[in-house]
Parts: C-alpha cells; structure tokens; sequence
C-alpha cells in the first residue's frame, strides 16, 4: 500500500530525513517511534505532500506520488490526515466539516454526504453534535470530529500526526479508541507518544532516530528487547 | 432666529437628500473596485513570486502615499489633458465616473491591507488541513480562507466605508452634485449657511450611523457561535 523508496527531505542546510526506506502492507497499522527532531512528522508530511521530498521515491495505493504530474490533490484524495492542533474549520458546524470536502470534489452528492458524515458521527460517538460548531466541542470531540471528516473521503490510508498530544489527559482515550476501531480496516501510520496504542493496535513498530528508520519490529519484540542503544534510551525516558 | 434656521434646514433638505443619494451610488460603485481589487492586490502582496508582491507594493505605497485629493484631481483633469495632448483631440471624463473610480482604486490599497492582514492571520493549519482533505488550492481558498478571512476583516472594512463615504465630499472640487456641493449651492443661494451646514452634518451622520448599523448587523448574523 506504501512503498517509501530512498527519500530525502531537507529544509535549508537542515537535513531531516536521511534516506527512508520503508514497505506498508494493506491494512497494517504501523506507528512511528523516535524523539523529536527524528523526522517522523515530516515523513507522515510527505507522504501526502504536505511537504515536498527533496529526493526519493513514494508509491501510495499503486500512485507515484513523487512523480511531478501527479499533485496534491490526487495524492490527498487516497490519503486522510489527522492533526496534532485538529484544525477543524471554525466557520462551518461540525456536519458541513465532514461534508465540505466529499461534496467540493464532486465526490459525492448532497444526500449520500450528509448520511455517511452522520454514520461516521456515530460510528465516533458524536452524532448528536452534527449542528454544533467546532469552538463548543471538547478537544478530544473536536480531534474526534476531524478524524470522522478525514474518513469522509474514504481513504484508502490514514495518517495522524501525534493526535493525542494537543489534548488533557482524560480525553485522550477517546480519541485512542475510535483510533484502535480502525485498526485493520485500513492502512494507518501513527505517529504518536501514547504507548499504549503502539502497544495494543500496531502491527509494527518504526523507531526513527536522525531522519533514518532505525528498528522496525512487532511491537511486542521492540518493546521486550529494542536492538539499538538510541530505542533502548529512548523508551527509558518515557517509562 | 431658531425659527429662520428650522424654516431653511427644512428647505435645504430636498437638495441634500438628492447629493446623499450621488454620494451613496458613488460609494457603492467605489466599494465593487475597492473590494474586488483591494483582494487581488492583497493575494498579489501574500504571493512569494517578486515579481507580483513588488507591483503591488508599489501600487500601495503611491495610493497611501498621495492625499485623495490631489489623486482626484489628477483623474478629472491632469490625466484628461494629458490625454487631449497626446491624441490632439480634446478629451474629458465625467466627474462621477472619475470620482467613482479615484475613489474605488483609492479604497483598494487600504482595503488590500484589511485583506492582507486578515489571510495572514489565518493559522496555517487551515489551510493544510484542506488540502490534506484533497481541496485544490482554489477551493482550499474559497471555501476555507475566504470566509474565515471576511469575518476577521469586517470590522476594518466597516471604517473603509464610512471614510470613503466622507471622503465623497472631495467631489465636491469637481462639480459632483454630492452632499457637500449641494448645500454650499444653497448656502449660497439664500445666505442661510449656518442651518445649512447643520442639514450637511445631519445627513452624513445619518449616513454613516446607517452603514455602522449595517454591518453590526452582518458581523452578528455572521458570528460563530461559542
């Protein structure tokens, strides 16, 4: 489903990914480990075009995203993303934040937009709020909300960008269990601090260290014996 | 005497409520370029390419730079001769079109600021988070960052329109039968310049109160609800 070939991203002089190769099968869940300046953001950013690799090679759902013609449109047409800060759209209720897209792309009709955005409320437990705006929504409703609207468009992958470090403590379960629901209905690339879903839903570990993947296992065998002194380090600080 | 004063404030009126309505079309019409082009110089401003954030740099700077009054005497009679020069024919403008359009392209600089500043404000989550959904760039724009954008610029663009509706009394200089021109030919008239100059102030204030409640209205019919 995702064929990372080489890629490269840098910023200036700074050099962030430094040749990431990496395969993701069809409904695996993968979740990206490492500390932060380690690359994993940027390379959930440009598996969408969020931002542009420098060099290398992405293959999304049969797509050649790095293929100049190919633009970003298409790409996130394939791809749902879900962010750290939610960025719902402020101005328009809940129902219309899940509906904007499918119905702007000419994706889907009025009717079938308003009912798979309410069954998707449902299915996030949120279906009473399909009027509401977004600045009467709790963080974890909000970051609940974005992901029904990323599912809107039926992505054949989803990415989410640390979903759970904006909000309190006690909302980030919610959010985890609408993310652990989807699990192994689609191809997911998580990067998140919450263990315990890395733990629970992930088919594989990727610890990134230095804009590399630097271990990639089943969570159960990384967590048990990490292979490199950088992972073994890392998961020290955060136990 | 108050008698005299209610009797010519009454008598003036008619010629007034007629200027009010030349300065209320000529506003209207100013605002349509005002607002359309004010936004296209303000995308021009926000766009990395030098080659259009420099013009329109420029173009703000020169219409801030100059007092509306010098830029509308340039339109109705500098730029007519240089015309008639040029083509040794004689050519002139009308004095509402050239105020409609010295007032419009006046308005667009500080207009473009509003914009500017409003799409600048804009977190940059926003937009990502549209184009994450598939939105092209100019939907992304229409839909996401225009809406949020006006409701943001509502307030400035409110003092916009009550300035250049003022500043509709500049046309006086060129013979646009506007509030202004039209009491001072009263005043003239009969000699009753101070009830005249009353009926002026009372019918900017009425103006101006009009279009202040005008928007007060749109920014709550337009408010998000918290």
């Amino acid at each position: 489903m995702i064929e990372v070939t080489s890629l490269h991203k840098s910023f200036g002089q700074l050099h962030v990914l430094r040749g990431v190769d990496l395969k993701v099968e069809a409904n695996q869940t993968v979740c990206l480990l490492g500390s932060s300046g380690s690359g994993k953001s940027t390379l959930l950013r440009c598996l969408n075009l969020l931002e542009l690799p420098t060099s290398g090679r992405i293959i999304i759902a049969g797509q050649n995203v790095t293929d100049r013609n190919t633009s970003m449109t298409d790409v996130c047409r394939s791809v749902g993303m879900v962010f750290q800060q939610f960025n719902l759209f402020p101005h328009l209720s809940v129902l219309k934040n899940i509906t904007l897209a499918p119905l702007k792309t000419g994706l889907q009709k009025p009717a079938e937009a308003n009912e798979l955005a309410m069954q998707l409320l449902k299915q996030v437990g949120l279906e009473d709020k399909a009027p509401a705006y977004p600045s009467q929504l709790s963080g974890g409703q909000k970051q609940r909300v974005a992901i029904a609207r990323a599912l809107a468009m039926r992505p054949k992958v989803m990415l989410f960008d640390e979903p759970t470090s904006a909000l309190d403590p006690e909302m980030v379960g919610e959010v985890l269990a609408v993310m652990k629901s989807l699990a192994h209905q689609m191809t997911i690339m998580a990067v998140t601090h919450e263990m315990s879903f890395a733990k629970d839903a992930a088919d594989r570990i990727l610890f990134m260290d230095q804009g590399v993947i630097v271990e990639d296992a089943p969570p159960a065998e990384f967590f048990a014996n990490p292979k490199t002194d950088r992972a073994k380090q890392f998961l020290n600080t955060i136990h | 005497m108050p008698q005299e004063y209610l009797h010519h404030l009454g008598a003036v009126l008619p010629a007034l409520l007629r200027g009010a309505w030349i300065a209320v079309y000529v506003v209207v019409a100013a605002e349509l370029i005002g607002v359309s082009f004010g936004l296209i110089i303000a995308l021009l401003r926000l766009s990395k390419s030098r080659w259009m954030n420099i013009p329109a740099l420029i173009y703000v700077d020169l219409i801030r730079g100059t007092p509306m009054l010098v830029q509308i005497l340039f339109l109705y009679f500098g730029l007519p001769s240089l015309i008639s020069a040029i083509s040794g024919r004689p050519w002139s403008i009308d004095p509402i079109l050239a105020g409609i359009l010295a007032l419009g392209f006046n308005s667009a600089a500080y207009v473009s600021e509003v914009f500017r500043t409003a799409i600048g404000s804009l977190d940059k989550g926003q937009t990502e988070a549209a184009r994450a959904l598939g939105l092209n760039r100019l939907q992304t724009f229409r839909f996401v960052v225009l809406p949020q954008a006006f409701r943001w610029a509502i307030p400035p663009l409110g003092n916009e329109f009550i300035t250049l509706l003022k500043d509709t009394s500049l046309l006086s200089v060129i013979g646009v039968a506007e509030i202004l021109k039209e009491g001072q030919l009263y005043a003239a008239r009969t000699y009753a310049i101070f009830p005249t100059y009353i009926g002026i102030a009372i019918v900017y204030i009425v103006l101006t109160l009009t279009i202040a409640n005008v928007l007060r209205y749109v920014e709550r019919k337009l408010k998000v609800p918290t």
